[in-house]
């Protein structure tokens, strides 16, 4: 098992003068699943992605530890795969051709056996080579599975992890969640209960919103 | 080589797609023939090729150089590479895509002129390739920056040229002023002036970019 560790401390993040959240203080590490919930636009996609690095908090810090040390924000993108319904692939190119782009672009190999193990596992082998513009929505959210766990993170954080998913779908994603959380960290964003069913923990948006600044 | 990489996704995206290609040859195509109808069999002075030219390139450079952030933001990919790349790594890759553009771009046009416009008579030609090689980098540096400025914004088409006036008068004066000393056939030591101020800008924009890419692009 990996070694990780996300400290949060004392986030605080406003967009314009509304309080999106105050005070977060949590410290996540591998081995588990976390889930943050809320209602809608409580701001758990705006913690994710503040954690994933994709924007910045109003105040309080972000740390990423690897067996104790500190993640530099410059390569913090090989340690963590994220899953969102806001994230797009390119619809131009196959499924596969986007993974080799992906690889390429983050300055790694292309591991060609793990993606065909995860194009099994998430039942996409008999269209990787389709271009993606043709899949339906929920064939691409598990195309999405695959590309955040492609590089093999260590911390994966899945917003709304199960959108646009049939039963059998939720199945074989909860099955690859339960895998990657025996040796790494996962976090999930969701209000689905049988997502947050999932988790160890789970904090809920709701009770970050009093201003104690 | 992860900078290639995210250009080699670009071009392989652009043939594609031909957001960029097709927007740029309609508008060349188009603006060189207006100008063409509109001189009818007027003769005109190199000097106002020369200016021509220059004006062609600009506008040109308008209508297809931000499609390098623009079409990741209406795609909404622009998170995918905030996942898989540096900033470095964005920003080289996207200069490299529109570096590639504006050659490609610009050689089209000045071989057009060169066939077209009978005044188009350039009697220094090294110091115009002078000119166009650091014009070439000085527009993609500048368009690029400003795409990846105006993919933010809501009003995106308007934005483009109106930023990019200022940030591109003095490069494309300077450029009016070198092709107008390449068509009287000064030597180079004659326009050295110029080719510095050339090198400038290129080099202000280069490093000023790199500098501020970071804070555009992390919202």
């Amino acid at each position: 098992m990996t070694d990780y560790k996300l400290v949060l401390e004392n986030l605080v993040k406003y967009f314009g003068r509304r309080l999106v959240f105050s005070q977060i203080n949590q410290i996540f590490t591998s081995g588990n699943v976390y889930g943050i919930s809320g209602p809608n636009g409580s701001g758990k996609s705006t913690l994710v992605k503040i954690i994933a690095n994709i924007i910045s908090p109003t105040r309080g810090t972000v740390v990423h530890l690897l067996s104790d040390s500190i993640i530099i924000p410059e390569k913090l993108l090989e340690h963590i795969g994220f899953v969102a319904p806001y994230l797009y692939l390119y619809d131009e190119f196959t499924a596969e051709e986007n993974l080799i782009h992906f690889s390429n672009i983050r300055g790694i190999k292309f591991d060609k056996e793990r993606a065909e193990f995860l194009f099994r596992k998430l039942n996409l082998i008999d269209r990787k080579d389709d271009i993606i513009r043709g899949y339906s929505s929920g064939m691409k959210q598990r195309l999405k599975f695959i590309f955040a766990l492609l590089h093999r993170p260590q911390c994966i954080i899945l917003d709304e992890p199960t959108s646009n998913l049939d039963n059998n779908g939720k199945e074989r994603v909860y099955d690859l969640i339960l895998e990657e959380a025996k040796s790494n960290l996962v976090l999930v964003a969701s209000n689905e209960d049988s997502d947050l069913a999932l988790c160890k923990n789970v904090i809920s948006i709701e009770n970050y919103k009093q201003n104690k600044t | 080589m992860k900078a290639y990489s995210l250009f080699k996704k670009d071009w392989q995206s652009e043939l594609r797609t031909r957001y960029a290609i097709n927007s740029l040859a309609m508008f060349i195509l188009v603006t060189i023939s207006v100008i063409l109808f509109s001189i009818g069999s007027e003769k005109i002075t190199g000097y106002l090729t020369g200016g021509l030219l220059w004006v062609v390139i600009f506008f040109s450079a308008m209508s297809g150089l931000s499609r390098a952030f623009v079409s990741e933001e209406e795609r909404g990919t622009t998170m995918t590479l905030h996942l898989i790349a540096s900033t470095t790594t964005i920003f080289s890759g996207k200069l490299i895509f529109n570096l590639l553009l504006v050659f490609l771009m610009n050689f089209v046009i000045t071989f057009l002129f060169f066939i077209l416009f009978e005044s188009f008579i350039i009697k220094n030609f090294l110091l115009f390739t002078f000119a166009f090689l650091l014009g070439n980098i000085g527009i993609a540096v500048s368009s690029t920056i400003i795409a990846a400025i105006i993919s933010k914004a809501s009003s995106k088409g308007t934005l483009y040229p109106v930023l990019s006036f200022p940030i591109l008068l003095p490069l494309i004066l300077t450029l009016l002023e070198l092709t107008k000393f390449a068509m009287d056939g000064n030597s180079i030591n004659d326009s050295i002036v110029e080719i510095l101020v050339l090198i400038c800008y290129d080099v202000i924009m280069l490093t000023a970019s790199y500098l501020l890419f970071d804070f555009i692009w992390k919202e």
